[in-house]
């Protein structure tokens, strides 16, 4: 089986391109997660809390939202960031900012929604005591996201996921220049297109890998807070 | 203490600023969901003094009572102010809940909690919880996750929460149901030191021992009615009416 030995010898060598591909993955993905976060976990944790007409319309568009097809934000996003798009003066097409806000439109909406069914549960049990202790609407939002902690993790993983995972967003905003904006997903794609398949299958399974030790730790990391803080 | 005090026509005693929650007054005070009444027109009014205990059979709406005392619920019916005031934003008093519901923090975390909401200064706040974890026992705990403390713990650890608002009313909602003796013992003592500093204790039971314990006078509610309200020594011994001496012989009242 040389196409193995050959993927294995890759990732075995350390290959500079191959590391450079690995890198700009995960530093657009999780750069993608921290700013989903900043955005999806207040956004989550306010429809919780706050009660109005057509809220019920906007937890099952939000809920929808989780499975936006890649390929569309990144076209939408395209003809914003194009040249002769509304925000085409920024000149941040076929750059790794315009990925990393490509996969941030994509996962606000996971991270949002799991927030927000998190917070709601945690809610019903905090409300008397919150209540009772006088805590005001923003003093509510950031208890119940802290305590909410260690089970937003899951909200983050499944945002993290679903961004190292996509490979149609950043292709169309990024470009998949080599040395630029070209991430394991689009390695992949490009590579099984022109039959290089040992390096295809190189990196598919670096990919594999680090989403697989990322959940691992996600998951320690869950199990040891549930033993610590109870 | 000291502050100027100003008598209102009619009701009593009016506490004039500082912000007060005593008198607490309930007007004609009715809850009703749907159909059911919880409550029915109770008229009740709280001032400084001994600790009041407030008994009657389950369901009898003693926890309805005390939602509504705490501002948790609204009536459907009637007044109640605090202070003069009907805005129910809990300035001056505290609630217990039977199960308290820990934060996911350590016990001193827990008690800087209620005093950053409380509106303690920061720089006052961990003094202040040290302190108020002396007070219920829990020193040596401070940094234990409170989630993990005991039943009796927890109950302990709410009460440091609750006292870390300075109240003047205190609310207590059973708050020795599911505890054993001792642990037990600990919450009373904990609440006779804060009934003995000045803080007016209002606490739901259904444990006629404790009622003997701490009872200063006894409010007593059967069907969603106050039926009864006397000092606890008189209510213990001649209760007036028929439901308070089914309810003391250990009948079912229905």
């Amino acid at each position: 089986m040389p196409d193995h030995l050959s993927a294995l010898q890759l990732i075995l060598s350390g290959d500079p391109a191959l590391l450079a591909i690995v890198r700009l993955s995960l530093g657009v993905s999780l750069a993608a997660v921290a700013l989903a976060s900043a955005i999806g976990m207040p956004l989550g944790a306010l429809l919780a809390l706050t009660h109005f007409r057509g809220r019920a319309v906007l937890v099952v568009l939000l809920n929808a939202m989780m499975g936006l097809p890649p390929v569309v934000v990144g076209l939408a996003l395209y003809l914003l960031l194009s040249r002769a798009g509304p925000l085409g003066e920024l000149g941040i097409l076929f750059t790794p900012t315009a990925m990393v806000i490509a996969q941030t439109v994509l996962i606000v909406p996971i991270i949002a929604a799991l927030t927000r069914q998190t917070v709601e549960d945690l809610w019903v049990e905090y409300h008397d005591e919150l209540r009772a202790m006088n805590v005001g609407a923003l003093g509510r939002m950031t208890t119940l996201l802290w305590d909410a902690r260690f089970s937003l993790l899951t909200a983050l993983l499944a945002g993290f996921g679903r961004a190292a995972a996509e490979v149609g967003a950043v292709m169309i905003v990024g470009g998949n220049i080599a040395g630029f904006t070209r991430t394991m997903t689009t390695t992949v794609a490009l590579e099984t297109s022109k039959g290089n398949l040992p390096l295809a299958m190189g990196v598919g399974a670096i990919l594999i890998v680090i989403v697989l030790a990322i959940n691992a730790a996600a998951w320690g990391t869950r199990v040891w807070s549930q033993r610590v803080t109870g | 203490m000291g502050h100027a005090r100003l008598v209102a026509a009619g009701d009593g005693v009016t506490m004039r600023a500082p912000i007060s929650d005593l008198p607490m007054v309930l007007e004609d005070v009715s809850l009703r969901r749907g159909a059911a009444a919880i409550l029915d027109r109770i008229s009740l009014t709280i001032t400084p003094g001994p600790p009041t205990l407030l008994i009657g059979p389950n369901g009898s709406g003693k926890t309805s009572l005390l939602r509504l005392c705490m501002g948790l619920v609204t009536p459907t019916g009637g007044r109640i102010s605090w202070g003069g005031r009907s805005d129910p934003a809990p300035t001056r008093r505290a609630f217990v809940f039977q199960r308290p519901v820990m934060l996911r923090r350590t016990a001193a975390a827990n008690v800087t909690y209620a005093l950053a909401q409380a509106g303690a200064p920061h720089a006052q706040r961990t003094g202040r919880a040290a302190a108020l974890l002396e007070r219920v026992g829990l020193a040596d705990l401070a940094h234990r996750p409170a989630r993990l403390l005991s039943g009796g713990e927890q109950q302990r650890l709410a009460l440091a929460r609750a006292l870390a608002r300075d109240p003047e009313l205190l609310l207590l909602d059973e708050p020795t149901a599911n505890l054993d003796p001792a642990a037990t013992r600990a919450v009373e003592e904990i609440v006779t030191s804060a009934a003995q500093s000045g803080i007016k204790i209002v606490m739901a039971s259904h444990d006629l021992g404790q009622v003997r314990r701490l009872a200063g006078e006894v409010v007593f509610l059967a069907r969603g009615t106050l039926c009864e309200r006397a000092r606890a020594s008189e209510f213990l011994d001649h209760p007036a009416t028929p439901e308070a001496q089914a309810f003391l012989r250990g009948d079912l009242v229905i």
